[in-house]
């Protein structure tokens, strides 16, 4: 059995999410050891940064297909969770495709008054048999992003901002959140803790 | 739908909290980190961290209590103060900060906001402006309200935006101190000529400031520190007199 992996990558962010399994109870390792990660209990995406290069950092370590074929819990943050779809127009770059959607710039043409990016704390709609329990339906959570996955057959939690769009996506064994659920107050903790009884 | 943001701003000397603090319950009312955490358990949305240490020793305190509020507090924080450069950015992100604020030193040299948006991306880079209105404009100041600039804050703050300012915060001096309300015309300006969000700074006194700054100012987020630290205003009862009045907070 192995430890829970956080996948060390050329996105900020991977301190918070270390500090949060902390506050939790939990410990992860931070790598990029292919072997670490294949081996993993479960693993963790997490994220700041631009899809393109992200991807391209990816690809150069060969993090991609080792990402593609894991059979373990997978839990994908915020950019990470973008990484794991289809193509991002952010540097109209092929992503890893285990959601099959694309990910899109918002666009408040019709909207002005709703700013790019959307900065802060938003409720999400969980659908049937989402993988983030029941008690954080309809909570804030918070989000920082600029782009979206739309609504598909993966998604499994709703929020509204300009549209409807996919506050998180589940298939299999992945899991994504695209709010920040290491800064998302007790709720965010409730989720990172179901995670990790996977 | 978007909640509008609720920021209790600490300023952090030698790593004390400074601007008299007196809560009683606290085991420490100077520790910043315990300040802290006690703002985001009764609901603050954010906190800002402003250092306003002055020798460069000091700067290592400074990161080593960005590190313990990472490690402590489960929601975002921001940090400023002294901010020149991206080493600087650097090292209080890969220690837990979220965003940083930048100030003088983007007066001074504005291509440093282009620098802080390329490498880390905009969501980071938060530019602060101190402004006073004098004969007819407001007029940016630098060093904490200390030395007067030929810059304005409209052209300056699209300028912010351009070069890539994820967000403004907008500090009107003549209103700060008075405990008389929020500069709410020169918000609901920046509000309207610019598309990133705008954190409204300065003035605040009563609850009533804040749905002000919101309802009239249409900020996005309302930044305050003594009222907070002297429990003049409680953020769950405030919460709860923003959402009477129809304005989306996070209870």
């Amino acid at each position: 059995m192995g430890d829970t992996v956080i996948i060390k990558y050329n996105a900020g962010n991977i301190f918070s999410v270390e500090c949060a399994l902390q506050r939790i109870g939990a410990n992860a390792i931070i790598t990029d050891d292919k072997q670490a990660i294949s081996h993993a209990r479960r693993v963790i995406f997490p994220g700041v940064g631009e899809a393109s290069s992200a991807m391209d950092y990816l690809r150069s370590h060969q993090l991609d297909s080792l990402i593609k074929s894991l059979q373990c819990p997978v839990l994908g943050i915020c950019i990470g969770m973008q990484l794991l779809c289809s193509h991002s127009q952010e540097g109209d770059t092929d992503c890893l495709g285990i959601f099959d959607v694309p990910v899109l710039r918002f666009d408040n043409s019709a909207s002005p008054d709703l700013k790019i990016p959307q900065m802060g704390w938003n409720t999400i709609d969980l659908q049937p048999g989402s993988f983030i329990p029941q008690q954080c339906d309809k909570q804030y959570t918070y989000f920082v992003h600029s782009y979206y996955a739309p609504l598909c057959q993966h998604t499994s939690a709703v929020t509204n901002y300009i549209l409807p769009y996919s506050a998180a996506l589940q298939k299999d064994n992945f899991m994504a959140t695209q709010f920040h659920p290491e800064k998302s107050g007790s709720v965010g903790e409730t989720i990172l803790k179901k995670f990790m009884e996977l | 739908m978007l909640a509008k943001r609720i920021i209790p701003c600490l300023d952090v000397k030698d790593g004390m909290t400074v601007k008299g603090v007196n809560f009683v319950n606290l085991r420490s009312a100077g520790d910043p980190v315990e300040l802290g955490k006690r703002y985001s358990d009764e609901g603050a949305d954010e906190l800002v961290y402003l250092d306003i240490t002055a020798s460069y020793e000091h700067r290592k305190t400074f990161i080593d209590l960005v590190r313990r509020v990472a490690q402590a507090i489960s929601i975002p924080f921001t940090v400023g103060g002294g901010i020149g450069s991206v080493a600087d950015v650097d090292r209080l992100l890969s220690n837990g900060a979220d965003k940083v604020s930048v100030n003088s030193a983007a007066l001074n040299r504005p291509q440093l906001i282009d620098e802080i948006a390329r490498q880390f991306g905009r969501q980071v880079c938060v530019v602060a402006i101190d402004a006073r209105f004098t004969d007819g404009q407001w007029v940016c100041y630098e060093k904490g309200g200390r030395v007067k600039t030929g810059r304005t804050l409209y052209e300056w703050a699209h300028e912010a935006q351009e070069r890539g300012a994820g967000e403004i915060l907008f500090t009107s001096m003549d209103h700060d101190g008075t405990k008389n309300g929020y500069a709410c015309d020169a918000l609901r300006q920046l509000h309207q000529q610019l598309q990133i969000p705008i954190i409204a700074s300065g003035g605040c006194g009563n609850a009533s400031h804040i749905a002000d700054a919101f309802k009239t100012g249409l900020a996005d987020a309302a930044l305050a520190a003594s009222v907070f630290h002297f429990g003049e205003i409680q953020i769950p009862t405030l919460k709860q007199h923003l959402h009477t009045l129809g304005i989306p907070v996070r209870l």
